[in-house]
C-alpha cells in the first residue's frame, strides 16, 4: 500500500499543484471528521474523492468552500498558503462547488440564477447583458448550452446543474468541486456531465469529483483519492487501480461487488396491476396505466429515471396515495383485490395484509429521526399485539425484539437506545430493512434500498433482500441506479412518465438499452436511431 | 452532534433563564426607584412564607397544570393550542350546567360529573379548530385564537341573558348547590388534627391536577396512541407511511388538549368562585403556553413550571399590596420569565450546549 501513496512514483510534480491540503482535522464534538488529511490535486486533472458515506468527504469539502473552519492544517492553492473564511473567499481563490442539491432560485431565470450574488451595481441591467454574453461564450466552449431566459423550475434536472456549473465558471472558477453529480441524472445525462467536464480539463481547469460510484471514477477520473473513517487512506492513479482494490480500500476489507444469487424459481402469482392509473391533485396523470405481475420467489426491478411515477406506485401499493389524487385500476395481492381510494386504504391496513415497505426515503417516511432505534423497530407495527397489552406498550417486549433485529443486522453502534439520526445512513437503512424483512411479508416493496448506504452495508441489504426472494416472497424492487437493478433483478420493467417502457431480463439487456428506454426510446419497437444528443 | 447531559438540558437551561429574567427584573424595579431586594422578599414571603401564601400558590398552580398539560398534549402532534383560555372557559360552562341541572348529593359524585361536562365543553371547543385544521388546512394557531373571543363573546351573552338569577345585577350564574362544595385542601388538614393554609382555596382539584400529570405522562410514552401521537407530531410524511391516519390524531390530540384545558374549571369555577362569573380564566390559558414551554413538555416539568407561575402569579399580587410597585410591573415581570424561559430558550441553550462540548472535549 506504501507505494500506492501519493509520493510515489510520478504523482509529485514541480509546478504548484492546483490545490495542496497538509494535515488537515475538523473534530465535531467527539467525531473526528478529519484526521491530518494531506491531498494534492494536480492542475488540469479530473481529481476523484471517493469513500463510504460518513467517510468525510463533505466535510473535506467544506473547509475547502469555506462552510467550516479545520481545527488544524494548511491550505494552499496555486501554491500559496490561503485560510479560507468562507464562501467569498474560497471563489475569489477561483473555487466554485456544484452542491448535490442544487442552490437555485426556483422561479428566477437562469440569468437571474448566474448573477445573484455576482451582480455588478446596483441595477440589474447591466449585469444581465454582460453575463447573457458570457454564457454564450461558455456554451461554445464546453457544450454548456442552457436558455439563458428559461426559468430554472421548468428546467430539466440535468439542465439545473449545468445551470450550476455555469454559475461556478461565471465566477471565474479555475478549480470546480462536484459533490455526488450523477445522484439524479439518467445515465445520457451523466455521460454528457463527463463530456463536459473533460471540455473542462482541456481547457486547463481542475475538477474534483466527490461520488460513491466506482464505475464513474474508473471511467472518468485521472487520480483518485480514497477516505476512510475521516483518513486518506490512499491517492492513486486511476489507470493504475480497479473498482476491487478500491472498494476494498474503501471499506478495509474485500468486498463481494455482485450479488451471489442462484436463478430465481417463481411460483404462484403474489402482485397483479392491471391498468393502474393516478391523477394527482392538480390534474397531471402521474401512471398512465400499468400492468405488473410478481410472482412468488421473484425479485422484479423497476428502472427509471427519478419523477417518472415510481413514487406514485409505490405509495399506492404501500396504502397512503398522494393526498387529493385519485386512482383507478385493479391491484391484486394473493387474489385479494386492495382498496384503492377510501378509509380502507391506508398503510396499516397494507401491513395486515402482510405487505412490507422499505420507503424510498429512510430520513422522511422509514424513520422518525428523533425516536430511539427501539422505538423505530416498532414503527409502523406500533398496534402488534407482542407489542403490547391493550392501549399499552410493552417497551421491554419492543427492546428484546429490537436487540435481536439489531444484532442480527449488524447495526452499528448496536445501541437500542440510540437516535435513528445519530446513525449513519447504513444503519439507519439497516434498521428499516431489518424491521420489514424480519416481519417476513408476503410482498416487500422496496424504494432506493441502498441511497446513500455505503458498500459493506449495500452488501448486506442486497443479501438479505435475495435471502427473502429465496423463501419464495414477492418483490418489487424500484431503483435509481442501474447496477442495483441490473445484479438483483430477476425481470426488469422500466417506467417511463407513467408507464411501463418494456420488460427485460437483466441476462438479456444491456444498460445501453435500459438507458434507452428510461428516457422513453423503445429501439425495439422504433427501428431508426433517435438523436440523443438533442434530448439531454 | 453530541448534546449536553440530560440534567443540563431540563434544569440548568430553565433556571439560567429564570435568574436572567429576574436580574432585569431587578432593574426595572431599580429603575423605577424601589428596592428590588424588597421586592423579592415580599414575593417569596407573600407566596412561600406561610400556608396562606401556599394555599394561594397551590391554587393558581393547578390551573396551570391543566392548561400546561393541554398545550404539552398538542404540542406533542406538532399542534399548537392557544386557545386553553377559551376552552377552559366553555369547561366552566360545562360544569355550571351540570352543576345547576342535575341533582347532585355530594361532592364525590358531583365532582366526577362536573368533570366529565368540564372535559366534554372543553374538548368540543377544541373540536371545531381541531377539524378545521385536518380536513381544510385551516391553521390551528389562528382559529384557536378566534375561538378564545368567540368563547369569550359567547359567554358574555350566556351569562348576561340566560344564566343570571332574575333580578341579579351580577353578570354570573347562581350559586351551585351546597352539596357539590368541593373538600379545600385547608378543610383536609384539620380533618388530619392540624391547620393548614385556612381561607384559601386550593382544593382537591390540586390532587386531580397532579393525577392528570401521571396520565398525560402514560398516554404520551406509555401508550400506542402517544405512540403514534409524538410520530405524527415529528414527521407527517413517516406517520402516513406507518398507517397512521393525520385526521384522527389530529381530532384525537385536540380533542384530549381542549378536555385538559376544560378541566380547569373544576379548580377555579366549581372549588373557588362557585357560580360561574364573567373572564372566570384569568389568561390562565395563555400562562399554559409558557408553563408547557418551560416545562419542556414533560408532565414534570409542567408540574415545576405550574408551581413557578403560580408563585409569580401570589407573589405579584402581594407586591402590588404590600409595596408601592404598580400592578403593571408584576405583569413585566411575568412577561419577562414567559419572555426569558420560553421564546429567548436558545439563547441560554447555545452557548450552555457549546460549553459542555468544550468542556467534554478537554476531558476527553
Amino acid at each position: 500500500m506504501a507505494a500506492m501513496v501519493q509520493n510515489g512514483g510520478r504523482l509529485e510534480t514541480a509546478a504548484p499543484a492546483a490545490i495542496e491540503l497538509r494535515g488537515i482535522s475538523k473534530a465535531f464534538g467527539s467525531v473526528q471528521a478529519n484526521r491530518d488529511i494531506d491531498l494534492r490535486v494536480e492542475r488540469g486533472t479530473i481529481h476523484g474523492i471517493i469513500g463510504e458515506n460518513g467517510a468525510g468527504k463533505s466535510t473535506l469539502m467544506s473547509i475547502l468552500y469555506g462552510f467550516y473552519k479545520p481545527d488544524a492544517g494548511q491550505i494552499l492553492v496555486g501554491g500559496r498558503p490561503l485560510t479560507i473564511t468562507d464562501s467569498q473567499t474560497a471563489i475569489r481563490a477561483g473555487i466554485g462547488m456544484v452542491f448535490q442539491h442544487f442552490k437555485l432560485v426556483q422561479n428566477f431565470t437562469v440569468l437571474e440564477n448566474i448573477i445573484l450574488g455576482a451582480e455588478d451595481g446596483r441595477l440589474l441591467r447591466p449585469s444581465l447583458s454582460k453575463a447573457r454574453g458570457v454564457l454564450r461564450q461558455l456554451a461554445k466552449d464546453y457544450e454548456l448550452n442552457v436558455d439563458p431566459d428559461e426559468v430554472v423550475e421548468n428546467l430539466s434536472v440535468g439542465h439545473q446543474q449545468r445551470v450550476e456549473i455555469l454559475k461556478a465558471l461565471y465566477r471565474q472558477a479555475d478549480i470546480l468541486i462536484l459533490d455526488e453529480p450523477t445522484g439524479v441524472l439518467t445515465p445520457a445525462e451523466a455521460d454528457h456531465l463527463f463530456r463536459i467536464l473533460e471540455g473542462l480539463r482541456a481547457e486547463g481547469k481542475t475538477i474534483i469529483l466527490i461520488t460513491h460510484k466506482l464505475r464513474e471514477i474508473m471511467e472518468i477520473t485521472d487520480t483518485v483519492s480514497v477516505m476512510r473513517r475521516g483518513e486518506m487512506v490512499a491517492s492513486v492513479r486511476t489507470a493504475e487501480t480497479s473498482p476491487e482494490q478500491l472498494a476494498e480500500l474503501m471499506v478495509g476489507r474485500k468486498v463481494l461487488l455482485n450479488v451471489q444469487k442462484a436463478p430465481a424459481a417463481p411460483g404462484q402469482p403474489v402482485l397483479e396491476i392491471r391498468n393502474l392509473r393516478m391523477v394527482d391533485a392538480t390534474g397531471v396523470e402521474r401512471l398512465r396505466g400499468i400492468d405488473l405481475d410478481i410472482r412468488a420467489g421473484e425479485i422484479l426491478g423497476i428502472a427509471g429515471v427519478s419523477g417518472n411515477g415510481q413514487t406514485q406506485l409505490l405509495e399506492i401499493l404501500g396504502g397512503y396515495p398522494e393526498k387529493g389524487s385519485t386512482v383507478t385500476g385493479e391491484v391484486r395481492v394473493n387474489g385479494t383485490p386492495l382498496p384503492l381510494s377510501g378509509s380502507a386504504c391506508n398503510a396499516a391496513e397494507r401491513r395486515r395484509q402482510n405487505i412490507g415497505h422499505i420507503p424510498e426515503d429512510r430520513q422522511v417516511e422509514g424513520l422518525i429521526m428523533d425516536f430511539a432505534a427501539w422505538e423505530n423497530v416498532a414503527f409502523g407495527y406500533h398496534d402488534a399485539p407482542e407489542y403490547g397489552r391493550g392501549a399499552l406498550m410493552d417497551r421491554d417486549a419492543i427492546r428484546r425484539d429490537a436487540e435481536g433485529k439489531i444484532q442480527r443486522f449488524d447495526v452499528r453502534p448496536p445501541s437500542c437506545d440510540l437516535a435513528a439520526r445519530n446513525f449513519s445512513g447504513g444503519n439507519q437503512q439497516k434498521i428499516v430493512v431489518a424491521r420489514e424483512i424480519e416481519r417476513n411479508p408476503d410482498l416487500l416493496l422496496i424504494g432506493q434500498p441502498t441511497r446513500g448506504v455505503d458498500i459493506g452495508a449495500i452488501e448486506f441489504i442486497h443479501k438479505r433482500i435475495v435471502e427473502l426472494r429465496d423463501a419464495g416472497k414477492a418483490i418489487l424492487l424500484v431503483s435509481v441506479e442501474l447496477d442495483e437493478i441490473m445484479s438483483l433483478s430477476d425481470r426488469i420493467a422500466v417506467m417511463f412518465d407513467g408507464r411501463i417502457m418494456g420488460e427485460r431480463l437483466p441476462g438479456a439487456t444491456t444498460t445501453g438499452e435500459l438507458g434507452l428506454l428510461m428516457a422513453g426510446v423503445d429501439a425495439a419497437s422504433t427501428p431508426q436511431t433517435q438523436d440523443l444528443s438533442r434530448e439531454v | 452532534m453530541t448534546r449536553m447531559p440530560k440534567w443540563a438540558d431540563v434544569i440548568l437551561t430553565p433556571l439560567i433563564s429564570l435568574v436572567l429574567a429576574m436580574a432585569i427584573s431587578a432593574l426595572v424595579i431599580l429603575a423605577i426607584g424601589e428596592s428590588p431586594t424588597v421586592a423579592l422578599t415580599t414575593m417569596i414571603d407573600g407566596a412561600l412564607g406561610s400556608s396562606y401564601g401556599w394555599g394561594f400558590t397551590l391554587y393558581y398552580a393547578t390551573n396551570f397544570i391543566f392548561t400546561g398539560l393541554a398545550v404539552m398534549v398538542a404540542y406533542h402532534a406538532s399542534l399548537f393550542n392557544i386557545g386553553g383560555e377559551g376552552q377552559a372557559a366553555m369547561g366552566g360552562l360545562g360544569v355550571a350546567l351540570v352543576l345547576l341541572s342535575l341533582p347532585l348529593p355530594h361532592w364525590a359524585l358531583a365532582l366526577p360529573v362536573a368533570m366529565i361536562g368540564a372535559a366534554l365543553f372543553g374538548a368540543a371547543w377544541a373540536l371545531i379548530p381541531a377539524w378545521l385544521q385536518a380536513k381544510r388546512g385551516s391553521h390551528i394557531v389562528i382559529t384557536t385564537i378566534m375561538f378564545n373571543f368567540i368563547a369569550a363573546a359567547a359567554l358574555n351573552y350566556v351569562l348576561v341573558n340566560l344564566m343570571r338569577p332574575v333580578g341579579s345585577m351580577d353578570p354570573a350564574s347562581a350559586r351551585f348547590p351546597d352539596a357539590t362544595h368541593l373538600p379545600k385542601l385547608s378543610d383536609m388538614a384539620l380533618a388530619l388534627g392540624f391547620e393548614w393554609g385556612k381561607n384559601t382555596p386550593v382544593n382537591i382539584s390540586f390532587f386531580v391536577a397532579v393525577i392528570a400529570c401521571v396520565l398525560v405522562w402514560l398516554l404520551i410514552w406509555r401508550s400506542r396512541l402517544g405512540f403514534e401521537i409524538r410520530a405524527f407530531g415529528k414527521s407527517e410524511p413517516a406517520a402516513l407511511y406507518a398507517g397512521i391516519n393525520p385526521v384522527r390524531i389530529t381530532v384525537i390530540a385536540m380533542l384530549i388538549s381542549g378536555g385538559l384545558a376544560g378541566l380547569m374549571a373544576i379548580n377555579n369555577v366549581m372549588g373557588e368562585a362557585e357560580r360561574l362569573v364573567l373572564n372566570a380564566v384569568e389568561g390562565a390559558g395563555f400562562i399554559g403556553i409558557a408553563v408547557a414551554l418551560m416545562g419542556r413538555n414533560h408532565p414534570v416539568g409542567v408540574f415545576l413550571a405550574a408551581l413557578l407561575f403560580g408563585f409569580l402569579y401570589q407573589g405579584g399580587g402581594e407586591l402590588a399590596l404590600w409595596t408601592s410597585i404598580p400592578r403593571e410591573l408584576i405583569v413585566v415581570i411575568q412577561a419577562l420569565v414567559i419572555l426569558f424561559t420560553g421564546a429567548l430558550d436558545n439563547m441560554v441553550r447555545m452557548p450552555l450546549e457549546r460549553m459542555f462540548l468544550a468542556m467534554r472535549k478537554k476531558g476527553a
